[in-house]
């Protein structure tokens, strides 16, 4: 055990931590590690999400009615935007695995852009709902027969989209670091699963969205009118 | 894996603690025994001061009438001694002191899977610390360590927010240290430690890690909900806007009752470690303990609800609470038969770390008994906030969580500190601890079955008698808490060196030198065999 610990400290010195054997037990401790960390981030959704079922549930009409004034066309436009970050975050990964650098800081910067696309989005969207007076608190306004739950129902999507956001930003942070380190040549074919954790975050944050488009901006029936 | 001390102590070689001096070497240790010590420094800290808070809380109650406090300071001294009992010493007791210094140990490896995560979740700790220490000193808080809506989202004017966001950030710590855990018996066992060959230790450690990972979150949430209803008075909790506030209770117990495990089930682990050493036998029904330790964590996902049978939860949902509580019985039963067979026909030898494990086995008999009585939807109508409660889960945490601490703080003294305690003022105190507890505890259950409510500063005065019991056992346990931490914090200095094996155990633990080199094994151990291969032939202890 102990000279297969000498030996790979040889051939990766610069990256083989002390309390790894050697580089594979490394790459599943940090894999796993992540996913258990998203275990945690999905009981940490799960609350909000539990508190939203329980709510819509008790106030249909009202959650309905504030869903009409969300904007379903940058809604989905960022949806389209994250599924593309989700592709090209894929696509850096395999560049890592390959060992590809350019490529890999390509795919890496495409994801960052449309990670920073969707929260400029967000930033505009989050404005009209402050002009339209639809921010939670004593300023809300709501014209219709179901506001008091509207004003629920915008509670909810500040802050599931809020703490959404939150996670995006934390996303958009890891890639500028990848990118730095990808771009000083420290991932390669051997060592890329680094991009491979990093991307499985990157993935989450999607997925979470996914949930979040139609439970926000598809409750309003809005063929019906 | 069973060789005793034959040789003689190792001294003078470098070991972690003396591989390196000065403050800085400690503040940014990666390794896992030292981030152990910090946090043992932190949580006593914090220990002494929710035990001030007891203090206080015991002063007031010695008479009936309000005298010492105002009610209001009194509801400020009961919330920061549960805050600061509960959140900052025993959930990280066990696990961040004695989990984090033994399990990669346990296992044979050199540090856990994240020494940086490790480190990270030490400083975690102590930012949460600093903030809910700035709450206590700017006013403090008085809604209670549960925080319950409306009251603390609309209505206190305490210091809510900062007691919630120091609560919020320490989560973080708790989750990680359970990430790093997870990963390190997942990843990195030494070759030949097959899962159904890892001490009980570890396997209490793995259910933990698993609450903390899926349960504090939970509850982190639920304080962020809390911090923005207050900020912004949008209403998700307040029923004038439409919230309901019994949705707090839901997402606040679905962590907190599980976080009764996460205090109990570490200790749970030193006892059963303890237990099989001192009685010189295997352990009974391995198989049984550790799969109890996992029933335990995932049927206690399933239980909260038996904290609201007279909240306005319906009927049908709280005999399902009610049945399922029941059920929790079974798994902590099979522990404490499991040890108890284990010590039927053993060469007992009552060193102090047994003395506390007996003292864990009887006083978490009763107060898990007595846990019964709250589990019956008819019965808890009548106890439901008396002091009923209060005995029973001081049973569970003071009696059984601390219990476990102590007991395996002194085992593994030798190992952390390379120095034996002494051993007479050790079970002296024990023997205090054991009776200042019960006479602190016992008298409560009465109390409450008479019918005095908990969290208030009066009471009526036939209910004296029994208060000034309680008070008067709070203070011999008090004498029961500072012996220890003298004589500890002396033998660190003029304690007799301690050899390798001292109590002559199984276990990876005990095969390196007191205090463990930095890398903890020089070469990868490989396993062979069971663990807790003890027999009587060898009932030699120091
Ligand atoms: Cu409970």
């Amino acid at each position: 055990m102990s000279e297969h610990t000498a030996v790979a400290a040889v051939e990766h010195p610069a990256v083989l931590q002390h309390q790894f054997d050697d580089l594979e037990q490394q790459m599943d401790a940090s894999t796993l590690g992540m996913w258990v960390f998203l275990l945690t981030e999905i009981m940490f959704f799960g609350g909000l999400f539990a508190a939203y079922t329980v709510y819509r549930a008790a106030y249909p009409e009202g959650f309905a009615a504030g869903s009409l004034r969300l904007d379903l066309m940058l809604g989905g436009l960022n949806t389209v935007v994250l599924i593309a970050s989700s592709l090209t975050m894929a696509l850096a990964v395999r560049a890592a695995q390959l060992g590809k650098r350019q490529d890999l800081v390509a795919f890496l910067s495409a994801t960052l852009g449309l990670g920073l696309v969707f929260l400029v989005v967000k930033v505009f969207e989050y404005h009209h709902k402050y002009v339209e007076r639809l921010i939670p608190g004593p300023n809300f306004f709501f014209d219709g027969p179901h506001a008091a739950q509207a004003h629920m129902m915008f509670c909810f999507y500040f802050a599931m989209t809020g703490m959404h956001a939150l996670h995006m930003v934390v996303g958009v942070g890891l890639l500028t670091y990848f990118i730095a380190k990808a771009r000083s040549g420290r991932y390669t074919a051997q060592y890329y699963w680094p991009v491979e954790v990093m991307g499985l975050y990157w993935h989450f944050v999607d997925i979470v969205w996914i949930f979040l488009f139609p439970l926000l901006y598809l409750i309003g029936h809005r063929g019906v009118h | 894996m069973s060789t005793v001390l034959t040789a003689p102590p190792v001294e003078t070689k470098t070991n972690y603690l003396n591989e390196s001096y000065g403050i800085k070497s400690w503040l940014l240790t990666k390794d896992h025994k030292r981030i152990a010590l910090l946090y043992l420094a932190a949580i006593t800290f914090f220990f002494a001061v929710g035990g001030f808070f007891a203090v206080l809380i015991r002063l007031e109650l010695i008479t009936p009438a309000g005298d010492l406090m105002q009610p209001e300071t009194y509801n400020k001294a009961f919330t920061m001694h549960g805050v600061m009992m509960i959140f900052f010493f025993l959930i990280p007791a066990v696990p961040a002191v004695l989990g984090n210094f033994l399990v990669p140990m346990m296992i044979g490896a050199r540090d856990l899977a994240f020494p940086r995560i490790n480190l990270l979740s030490w400083y975690i700790y102590m930012v949460g610390g600093v903030f809910t220490l700035y709450a206590m000193v700017a006013g403090g808080v008085d809604t209670g360590w549960t925080f319950y809506t409306p009251y603390s989202s609309t209505y206190s004017n305490t210091q809510v927010m900062a007691t919630a966001i120091g609560i919020f950030i320490l989560g973080f710590s708790s989750i990680l240290t359970g990430l790093n855990f997870i990963v390190t018996i997942h990843k990195m066992r030494a070759p030949g430690l097959t899962w159904f060959r890892l001490p009980l230790f570890i396997w209490a450690h793995y259910a933990t890690s698993v609450i903390q990972i899926l349960g504090t979150p939970v509850v982190a949430i639920a304080i962020v909900l809390v911090g923005l209803e207050r900020a912004f008075r949008i209403g998700i909790f307040d029923p004038k806007l439409g919230g309901d506030p019994i949705l707090f209770q839901h997402l606040f117990w679905f962590y907190s009752h599980p976080a009764v495990y996460i205090m109990i089930l570490p200790s749970m682990g030193v006892i059963s470690e303890l237990v099989t050493c001192f009685s010189r036998k295997k352990i009974f029904g391995y198989g049984f303990v550790a799969m109890s330790s996992v029933a335990i964590a995932v049927l206690g996902f399933l239980v909260w609800g038996h904290h609201m049978f007279v909240s306005g939860q319906s009927v049908y949902a709280g005999m399902v609470f009610s049945i399922l509580s029941y059920l929790v019985a079974i798994p902590s039963a099979i522990k404490v038969f499991n040890w108890t067979a284990t010590l039927y026909r053993g060469s007992i030898s009552y060193q102090t770390p047994l003395l506390y494990a007996l003292g864990f086995i009887g006083l978490f008999t009763i107060g898990g008994l007595t846990g019964l009585f709250l589990a019956n939807l008819a019965v808890d109508v009548h106890l439901h906030d008396t002091y009923f409660v209060v005995g029973h889960f001081h049973y569970i945490m003071v009696g059984g969580a601390i219990m476990g601490y102590l007991g395996g703080l002194h085992f593994w003294w030798p190992k952390i500190t390379g120095r034996l305690y002494p051993e007479g003022w050790a079970r002296l105190s024990a023997l205090v601890l054991f009776v200042g507890f019960n006479l602190t505890f016992f008298p409560q259950f009465i109390l409450g079955y008479l019918g005095m409510p908990r969290r208030y500063h009066a009471y009526p005065e036939e209910f004296q008698v029994l208060n000034v019991m309680s008070s008067a056992g709070a203070s011999i346990l008090a004498v029961g808490y500072i012996i220890p931490m003298i004589y500890l914090i002396w033998s660190m200095r003029y304690g007799k060196p301690a050899p390798a094996n001292p109590w002559g155990a199984t276990g990876l633990e005990w095969q390196i030198p007191s205090p463990p080199p930095s890398y903890n094994f020089e070469k990868t151990p490989v396993v062979t065999e069971e663990p807790y291969v003890y027999s009587h032939e060898e009932a030699q202890v120091v």
